[in-house]
């Protein structure tokens, strides 16, 4: 790449939502906010290696993309006042702090409504990862499996459903900001495990950091918020050192911790002095007491299963009561996970679930069993949709009937 | 902007029967406040008449124009600023717990 294709990406990334963000508020059209803010970076990318990049490149792109706006209003004619307030836009050049201000409520507002609980949930993740994040319509298609033209319809609804079902573009205030964070956190969590799951988008893992970061900057008296960036960053840190040269999946014993993004790590640990202690927070502690062991063996299992003791309070669903059962495990002996892993599965909820096979497999192996052990991790393998993950579960079986 | 509420019933209500609001506080708050402009209770189901023409001929049926275990059962038509003033108000009402509604807004033809 070019100096003046880097500046343009770069500058991109900063720009898109708030030009986005802005152009929805003025001119109320999902549409044509987004094919101006396309419009405004193809327009860099052409002329700024011709003409050198702007003092800044940010303003030039939302004036840009302003003015593309006005020409688009102004051929359709629309109504005076739209116009009038697309013109009165501040010219952004000298950066007026008054101006960021708006930017900064454009912003928030764009996410919010782009994760309003009246859009279903596919259609609020593909829609924050198109509007607010920028992301190709076929990027997106290929991590939902979905054909690209599939997914342009599933935008356009989403985008057609906003407008006619009266979803405000709105940051809500007091109480309703309360009961709507979680769900915003919920699409960002979406958005980053579709990233780190074994066969996802990496990118997406990047972009729901991103817009976490983005997030804790405009609410940072919201400890939740804190909570989610640390725990992306503290999970991220090992993204490099997850797989070995074959692409296989590595346990966190078998990773290379020297290799793992200290710097992430340090300052997802800073983030959890404001994080409080809601879901997100202390499955962020539980990361943090993973990131920070020197060796897998000198993990503090005892802290880690006493924050699983907390999370099952507030969520307790089967599968946390499953990784609380591991912990346990680990603190206080096989005997102890065992027993409650037989608490987790009680209901029969974590069924045929390959991870909860996988743990048993794991304490069976450690109370001294391999051979019960190696059975219950074929069986675990048999069941996973991942390849990467199906190998690692057979490798591990193998192992043991060694 | 304007949303119909349908008032209908549900196969499975809240489990707590005392947790509903008050149906009367709910229509004289909404009221006072201008968002409820009128609102009704229907008669059950078996009094509805489904009219159609068709090839110039009338044809009556009596009955709900679709067979389902939920029932519409009331209206209300509502004012507000959009979708999330809309749903404050839904959330309040009675049948929100004892039953489901159903926000429409109104196409503005203007």
């Amino acid at each position: 790449m070019t100096d003046a294709a880097d500046a343009v990406a770069g500058a991109g990334v900063e720009a898109y939502p708030r030009i986005v963000a802005t152009l929805i508020r003025v001119t109320g059209d999902w549409t044509l906010a987004e094919d101006c803010a396309q419009e405004a970076l193809a327009a860099a990318l052409e002329r700024w290696p011709r003409d050198g990049v702007p003092a800044n490149p940010g303003g030039w792109l939302m004036t840009t993309a302003r003015n593309r706006a006005l020409d688009v209003l102004r051929r359709a004619s629309v109504e005076r006042r739209k116009l009038r307030d697309l013109a009165l836009l501040a010219d952004p050049e000298p950066a007026p702090t008054e101006a960021e201000e708006d930017v900064v409520d454009d912003r928030l507002r764009l996410i919010f409504t782009c994760c309003h609980p009246a859009l279903a949930l596919e259609a609020r993740v593909a829609l924050t990862l198109r509007t607010v994040a920028g992301v190709p319509t076929a990027d997106i298609a290929r991590a939902f499996l979905v054909t690209e033209s599939t997914m342009t319809r599933r935008l356009t609804r989403a985008k057609t459903r906003i407008a006619t079902a009266g979803i405000p573009y709105r940051v809500p205030a007091g109480p309703a900001l309360v009961e709507r964070l979680p769900g915003v956190l919920a699409v960002l969590y979406l958005l980053f495990t579709r990233g780190y799951d074994a066969d996802g988008e990496p990118a997406f893992a990047s972009e729901a950091i991103r817009l976490a970061r983005l997030l804790d900057r405009l609410m940072p008296a919201q400890p939740e918020v804190a909570g989610l960036l640390a725990l992306f960053l503290l999970h991220d840190s090992r993204r490099a050192t997850r797989r070995d040269a074959d692409g296989n999946l590595l346990t966190l014993a078998e990773q290379d911790r020297s290799r793992w993004d200290h710097a992430a790590i340090a300052e997802g640990r800073s983030l959890l002095a404001r994080a409080g202690h809601g879901p997100y927070a202390l499955q962020a502690r539980i990361a943090a007491c993973h990131a920070t062991a020197p060796t897998a063996g000198a993990t503090d299992w005892a802290a880690i299963a006493h924050w699983y003791d907390e999370l099952v309070h507030l969520r307790p669903t089967p599968v946390i009561r499953l990784n609380r059962a591991v912990a346990h495990g680990f603190a206080y002996g096989p005997t102890a996970g065992l027993a409650l892993l037989a608490e987790a599965r009680a209901g029969g909820a974590l069924d045929g679930y390959p991870p909860a096979l996988a743990a048993e497999a794991e304490l069976t192996a450690r109370r001294g069993d391999p051979a019960g052990a190696a059975a219950l991790f074929r069986a675990a393998a048999d069941g996973v949709r991942s390849e990467p993950e199906r190998r690692a579960l057979l490798r591990r079986a193998a192992e043991l009937a060694r | 902007m304007k949303f119909m509420m349908f008032v209908c019933t549900d196969t499975e209500p809240d489990a707590d029967p005392t947790a509903a609001p008050d149906i009367h506080e709910w229509v004289a708050e909404r009221d006072g406040r201008g968002q409820r402009v009128l609102g009704s209770v229907f008669a059950p189901p078996s009094a509805a008449t489904t009219v159609r023409v068709r090839d110039g001929e009338l044809l009556l049926s009596d009955g709900p124009f679709a067979e389902t275990k939920e029932a519409i059962v009331g209206f209300d038509l509502l004012e507000c600023a959009d979708l999330d003033e809309a749903i404050e108000v839904a959330r309040a009402h009675p049948m929100a717990y004892a039953g489901r509604l159903e926000l429409r807004p109104l196409v503005d033809l203007d």
